[in-house]
């Protein structure tokens, strides 16, 4: 039920842009639907990112406690 | 040099007498002085003529220690506000040292605000990193404790950064008055280098979530506001539009981002989101456009309201359940759910929604890159906007009053601190809705409007959209019980280690040597005992026939040499 709630907001945020005048500072802005993209391919990116490295960095959290 | 009125009005000694009727007053006469002194002092930020008002000489220094002009009365008000709502929200708090502490320190803030010289800020620079140390103590634990040690150690270095960039500058230029600096000089260096130590610049931004979460449940909400907003209005105001400040400010925002991903500590989610959102105000700096500059500044105002807003409602939580880990939280929403809506308001004023005051101060940085042209710089703000709804506009609500529930049942805390998160809330929405006051505080005239509908469209695409990706990939960011290592690691396990290291090898050395020493010096010690030892040559005892043969001889060779001479 939520999921459907949700799902509809997105698909409002992006028909909305239908109605709207643009005024893009750059290229790619152009494009249909560009900053719900870029949104959640930014997200996506940055949460493989985060999870890659904590691959090497992450420790368990009393590490510093017998230190 | 000054009346009596003036000496009278600087917003801090307000603050700082505050600070002296609390350690002295008892109960309620100790809360309303508690109340009264930033009260006091926002009324003076906003009261206050502009213009150098005090000037004197100190060894032969203009010192001018109370200046105004637009840009340091933004900082003094905004910091004034916080001090009050900080108050508010730590009056029941049973340390007695933190509330003079913090307001202490928030007088040491405004104190550089109103600096007009360097010699001044440095003062209240210093007194700053102390004041903010006696705050991390209050929290009374032993890892509070440690964590101030090394908190501490950072600023003090940082301190000296500044003292030796403020020497060498006097002594360069003749002047001691606070202006644009160059970075050209060793002196402007320092000086800058010592204003990114506060400002938590990456990488040595790691003291700001080693430290701050440490602190009691009401001392981070002051620590969050005033040591790296004091060096963003540094940075405004001695290096706007230096290019090197684009760089350190992305990359403290995805620092922020990527970390707080991480991160399984609420409170430390919410340190890392500090970092995140001083970068913001950092590249606003580096771009150095009058748009950019405004913006920078506007982000700094609004973001200590909603970031303290976030770590009161995060204080709540520590305060009601002593608990701080996500993996220990969630499902607060039903037993908390004032504090829950309050975070959710400071939430969606970090992530920068239409109608909350992060939406109308964040995008004039965006907006400055994209009139700059500055296409990289513009690309990467967008990304990161979306990153800050998914790290602290999603993930600090949705595992503390969300996701699975804990079973915890902790009631609403107490009056004073419900009252502060309102208060902070009202600000949030208010200034999101009404931002021509803000707009007016702001250094230079502004003509933007943050409203168009297409603005807006595209903001809440970018965001909802970065909730979808948050929602989708949930898998990945459960919550795991670890710690991320940062820079900190250099001198909590590097440095000591390697240190350690170096002294088991000079031991080593050590014994080696005095081995190889001992078995040269015993043979000397045989050689010395055949000649002067007990038996030795020396101490033989001699007949006197040959001292007499031998003094004979001596006069005779005396007696040749005279002769051929």
């Amino acid at each position: 039920m939520l999921w459907r709630i949700f799902i509809a907001v997105l698909a409002l945020s992006v028909l909305a842009q239908l109605f709207v005048e643009s005024h893009p500072h750059f290229a790619p802005e152009r494009l249909f639907a560009w900053n719900a993209l870029y949104g959640f391919l930014a997200c996506a990116a940055l949460i493989v990112i985060a999870k890659g490295l904590g691959f090497f960095i992450k420790r368990d959290d009393r590490y510093y406690d017998d230190r | 040099m000054t009346d009596t009125t003036m000496i009278a009005s600087h917003p801090a000694l307000a603050l700082f007498a505050g600070a002296l009727l609390v350690v002295l007053l008892p109960g309620r006469p100790r809360a309303a002085a508690a109340l009264a002194a930033p009260a006091a002092a926002l009324y003076l930020a906003f009261a206050l003529p502009e213009g150098p008002l005090w000037t004197t000489h100190w060894l032969g220094m203009e010192i001018v220690p109370f200046a105004v002009d637009a840009l340091s009365r933004l900082f003094a008000i905004v910091f004034a506000l916080m001090a009050l709502g900080g108050v508010l929200f730590a009056l029941n708090q049973p340390h007695r040292l933190e509330l003079p502490a913090a307001l202490v320190y928030a007088g040491s803030a405004i104190g550089v605000t109103l600096a007009g010289d360097l010699v001044t800020l440095f003062v209240f620079w210093e007194s700053m990193a102390i004041a903010s140390t006696l705050v991390l103590w209050s929290a009374r634990s032993p890892a509070a404790y440690r964590a101030s040690m090394r908190y501490l150690m950072v600023h003090l270095l940082g301190g000296m950064l500044l003292f030796a960039g403020v020497t060498g500058h006097v002594l360069d230029t003749g002047t001691t008055a606070f202006t644009v600096m160059s970075i050209d000089t060793l002196s402007g260096k320092l000086i800058l280098a010592a204003f990114l130590v506060n400002a938590a610049a990456w990488p040595v931004s790691a003291w700001l979530p080693d430290a701050y979460p440490e602190a009691s449940w009401s001392g981070m909400v002051f620590l969050s506001a005033f040591t790296t907003k004091t060096a963003v209005y540094v940075l405004l105001r001695g290096y706007p539009g230096t290019e090197l400040l684009i760089y350190v400010g992305l990359a403290m925002v995805f620092y922020g981002i990527i970390y707080a991903l991480l991160e399984n500590d609420m409170r430390r989610i919410l340190a890392y989101s500090i970092v995140n959102q001083v970068g913001f105000m950092v590249t606003g700096v580096g771009i150095g456009t009058e748009m950019a500059l405004n913006g920078a500044a506007a982000h700094a105002f609004t973001h200590i309201l909603y970031k303290a807003l976030l770590l009161m409602s995060a204080g709540s939580v520590l305060y009601a359940t002593g608990r701080r880990k996500c993996t220990d939280l969630g499902g607060l929403c039903h037993s908390m759910p004032l504090t829950a809506a309050c975070g959710i308001v400071g939430a969606l004023a970090i992530s920068a929604f239409p109608l909350t005051s992060g939406f109308v101060s964040k995008s004039m940085i965006s907006q400055a890159a994209g009139d700059e042209h500055l296409f990289v710089v513009w690309m990467l703000l967008a990304a990161a906007t979306a990153g800050v709804f998914l790290h602290a506009g999603i993930k600090f609500p949705w595992f503390v009053f969300f996701q699975k529930d804990s079973g915890l049942r902790p009631p609403e805390p107490p009056w004073n601190m419900r009252a502060a998160m309102l208060f902070f809330s009202a600000l949030c929405i208010g200034l999101g809705i009404f931002y021509e006051p803000l707009y007016r505080l702001l250094p230079y005239a502004v003509e933007y409007q943050p409203y168009t509908a297409w603005h807006v469209v595209a903001q809440l695409q970018l965001l909802l959209f970065s909730g979808l990706a948050f929602f989708v990939m949930l898998g990945w960011l459960k919550r795991t019980l670890t710690i991320t290592l940062d820079f900190d690691w250099l001198y909590r396990v590097f440095l000591p280690g390697a240190a350690s290291l170096a002294t088991i090898v000079l031991m080593l050395m050590n014994s080696a040597l005095s081995r190889i020493a001992r078995s040269q010096l015993e043979l000397l010690s045989e050689a010395g005992r055949g000649l002067l030892g007990p038996r030795g040559i020396f101490a033989r005892t001699w007949p006197s026939g040959t001292m007499a043969l031998g003094i004979m001889a001596m006069l005779c060779a005396f007696l040749a040499s005279y002769y051929f001479a």
